[in-house]
């Protein structure tokens, strides 16, 4: 009997039309960056460039300011909640028409695989403007006063590892609130949001109500600390957000961070035991385990161990790794070389920490940025691996014997981003989340995503909510 | 766990039940969202034709109606032997499957072609029968030359929590078939949460039985994705506990390749390929067979001929 190889299944990449070279989208139309600065994006899973892609400079920066303010001013800013709807579900409906096309530029530009970009990322993207278009003309009933007002400009900065859908979690609510945005995407991962930029002047939204400029870190600089900037939004690093929110210190801006992340997945003896493995699986190689609020410490009852590692390590081994377009890709390939080294560098320090380093036997691609999906156990709360984000594909094995010890070592973190509970009784569940200091706590499930739902930390995991009802208090001035 | 423990477990009613409500629970919301990610699983070309080979391979090809007749039953063995008369390279399916009437008429035509035959037994398909009648049943269908009995629990039992009773009727009946393969039909459409399903696989798997079923095919729902992959776990984990090895038949309700396919993703994910073969997996089918030769023929010659070219018995 020979084994049931699943035959290439690669979707096809016909759909995208990448162009060669992309300015910044200013007022509704794509410019050239004053200095004509550029750089290049790649196909992480192959290293191909794809594209050059504009780096705004200071007045590039100056000039999308100044075009969100006058659009605010004059268009957004004083037009009826019901209008405003009127575009955000025409932009929700374009995107749900292009949703092949944008899934595919998606994991061809971060590396994730197409089953993920066509199955999450792109229908929340949707569903995110859906959501949002309908708060548009109900903000008086929000709970934020009899007749909130937006705040105005809004600068925001997105990671790379869900980039459509982090814009869409800092655009959408913006703009149902009245404000205008200049958002500034990944370095890594800028094609999808240029792609959304097309979508807007597809929609006919008025110039300037959404502007995009692309560039690094030195643009996501420029972008926060320019004056004419009522509100910053970031996601991103702890580090940057650290910074970010020392050069916002004593202005009139506001501002919401949602950081790094260090989650405790916790296993008690009572747990749906093959399910709990599927949450853990998802909770670590969703997405390549670059998910900040990824269950990268698990916390399994000692009593258990044995059993949870056996058939976690069965379910590991039929992880398919590999090509980012082939439909029965599980785990994709890492968003870059800077990132591919820091979970190398993590992991190595695992392993020299005394750690048990396993991953399942696993051929990966020669080219292009990858690493096997990989359980460390033996590990200690001391170890840099169960304290320190490593944004991978890596999961760090600890072990409680009492409810109590789950509880103080899931809460013994700098980090209070999510949490997840695994047990079939229902007391114990609402215990312990409400001990868990935790913004998002899933009970029997996690990686669970839905735009009514408010998502943020506690602690260095940042400030602010974003998504659902409370998403909208960041944009809205009470 | 060990063997020997596990043949303890049915010491006593309090015994079994203890066992049984200590397996691990199913939650209902990850299991059903397990069984729909496999089943995006992308099943194209080369996959494509050794998965509707294979699953030709494992179709019980099954007629179960108060009409049935020796002719009815005679075509159905023919279907079985050959079910593309155009193409000899189109295996042939596992086993036929019928009433224990007509078990006599079945062995003699499938005579030679290595086709099993399996007969319903046990007052199927509700299993309402004093188990005097459900054994002689049994008895008859395996005088008659059944080589496998697809028996049905009993639901109002199981479900009254007489978990005993449930498991001493199985032993009966394992031991009426004498060398016949027992399988187990479980009727999860009846026992309604997938908690049951698993306690009612381990009961089944405890008791003896070669193979565990899904469904009778006259309750609905009869099989679905997320039960066969529930028993799919329960299967591996008993062999991973004992040693032993049961097989898995879903049945009713499967009538597409594209579904076919999917349940043989889910096969080779949860138990494992060990099972991928029809001595450990089986189809209880009776339109599947017809759509998984379309697709086989569409496969072969790049045309999709239409029902007009299989044949319908």
């Amino acid at each position: 009997m020979p084994r049931f190889e699943y035959a290439p299944a690669p979707e096809s990449r016909s759909i995208v039309d990448i162009r060669s070279s992309y300015g910044l989208f200013i007022n509704g139309s794509f410019v050239d960056p004053a200095d004509g600065g550029s750089r290049k994006t790649v196909n992480p899973a192959t290293e191909e460039v794809l594209a050059e892609v504009a780096e705004a400079g200071e007045s590039d920066v100056d000039s999308a300011v100044r075009a969100a303010r006058r659009a605010y001013d004059e268009v957004w800013g004083p037009m009826r909640g019901a209008d405003r709807a009127k575009y955000l579900y025409r932009l929700a409906r374009l995107i749900q028409e292009r949703a092949r096309e944008l899934a595919v530029l998606e994991s061809i530009d971060n590396g994730k695989p197409i089953r993920e970009s066509r199955d999450v990322d792109i229908p929340l993207v949707a569903a995110h403007f859906f959501y949002y278009a309908g708060w548009a003309d109900k903000l008086r009933h929000a709970g934020f006063g009899p007749d909130p007002r937006p705040i105005g400009v809004a600068g925001q900065v997105i990671p790379w590892n869900f980039p459509l859908l982090m814009l869409a979690w800092k655009i959408a609510p913006a703009l149902a609130g009245g404000n205008t945005v200049v958002l500034k995407p990944a370095e890594t991962t800028p094609l999808t949001a240029l792609a959304f930029a097309e979508v807007c002047q597809q929609a006919d939204l008025p110039p300037g109500v959404v502007n995009i400029v692309t560039g690094g870190g030195e643009t996501g600089r420029l972008l926060v600390e320019h004056p004419g900037i009522d509100k910053v939004a970031f996601t991103g690093s702890t580090e940057v957000g650290r910074a970010i929110a020392k050069s916002v210190a004593g202005t009139t801006k506001r501002l919401t961070l949602e950081l790094g992340g260090k989650a405790a997945n916790i296993i008690f003896d009572d747990a749906p035991v093959d399910q709990a493995v599927e949450g853990i699986v998802n909770g670590i190689f969703f997405n390549q385990g670059h998910v900040c609020c990824a269950g990268s410490r698990l916390l399994v009852q000692e009593s258990i161990v044995d059993d949870v590692l056996a058939r976690l390590r069965d379910r590991m081994a039929q992880l398919r790794v590999g090509d980012p377009l082939d439909k029965n890709t599980d785990v994709g390939a890492i968003n870059s070389a800077a990132q591919l080294e820091r979970i190398r560098e993590l992991s190595a320090a695992g392993e020299a920490e005394g750690a048990d380093r396993w991953s399942p036997p696993c051929v990966l691609p020669d080219r292009g940025y990858w690493f096997a999906p990989t359980l460390f156990t033996g590990v200690s709360q001391a170890h840099r691996i169960a304290r320190e984000e490593i944004f991978g594909p890596v999961l760090s094995v600890l072990t409680f014997r009492t409810p109590a010890e789950a509880i103080e070592k899931a809460n013994n973190t700098p980090y209070g981003l999510s949490a997840g509970v695994w047990t079939e009784k229902g007391s114990r569940i609402l215990d312990v989340a409400a001990k868990l200091r935790a913004g998002v706590v899933w009970a029997n499930t996690f990686n669970k995503f839905d735009p009514t739902s408010p998502f943020g930390g506690y602690k260095e995991s940042g400030y602010g909510r974003e998504g659902g009802r409370h998403g909208l208090e960041a944009y809205l001035a009470h | 766990m060990t063997a020997t423990a596990l043949v303890d477990v049915a010491r006593s009613e309090a015994t079994l039940r203890a066992f049984l409500h200590g397996l691990p629970g199913v939650d209902q919301v990850g299991a059903d969202a397990r069984a729909a990610m496999l089943g995006t699983r992308s099943i194209k070309t080369t996959a494509k034709a050794w998965g509707i080979d294979l699953a030709i391979r494992m179709v019980d090809l099954t007629t179960l109606e108060g009409a049935d007749t020796p002719g009815k039953v005679r075509a159905l063995c023919a279907k079985a032997r050959r079910p593309d008369p155009t193409d000899p390279t189109c295996p042939s399916v596992a086993a036929v499957c019928v009433y224990p009437t007509h078990v006599a008429t079945a062995v003699a035509e499938l005579k030679g072609s290595g086709i099993h035959v399996a007969s319903v037994a046990t007052a199927f398909p509700s299993g309402q029968a004093p188990l005097a009648v459900k054994l002689e049943d049994t008895r008859a269908a395996v005088a008659d030359g059944a080589d496998e009995i697809d028996m049905v629990i009993n639901r109002g039992a199981f479900l009254s929590g007489r978990y005993l009773e449930v498991f001493e009727e199985i032993v009966a009946v394992k031991q009426a078939c004498g060398e016949a393969h027992l399988k187990v039909i479980l009727e999860t459409g009846e026992l309604a949460t997938y908690d049951n399903v698993r306690r009612a696989s381990w009961l089944a798997m405890l008791a003896g039985g070669d193979f565990i079923k899904t469904s009778t095919g006259k309750v609905q729902p009869a099989a679905t994705l997320p039960v066969t992959l529930i028993m799919l776990e329960a299967v591996r984990d008993f062999r991973r506990e004992t040693g032993r090895q049961v097989g898995v038949k879903p049945a009713g309700g499967i009538r597409a390749s594209k579904d076919a396919l999917k349940y043989l993703v889910t096969v080779n994910e949860t138990a494992g390929e060990d099972w991928l073969d029809p001595d450990w997996f089986r189809f209880g089918a009776s339109t599947l067979l017809n759509d998984l030769l379309m697709q086989r023929m569409k496969l072969a010659t790049g045309v999709y001929a239409g029902p007009d070219y299989v044949t319908l018995d």
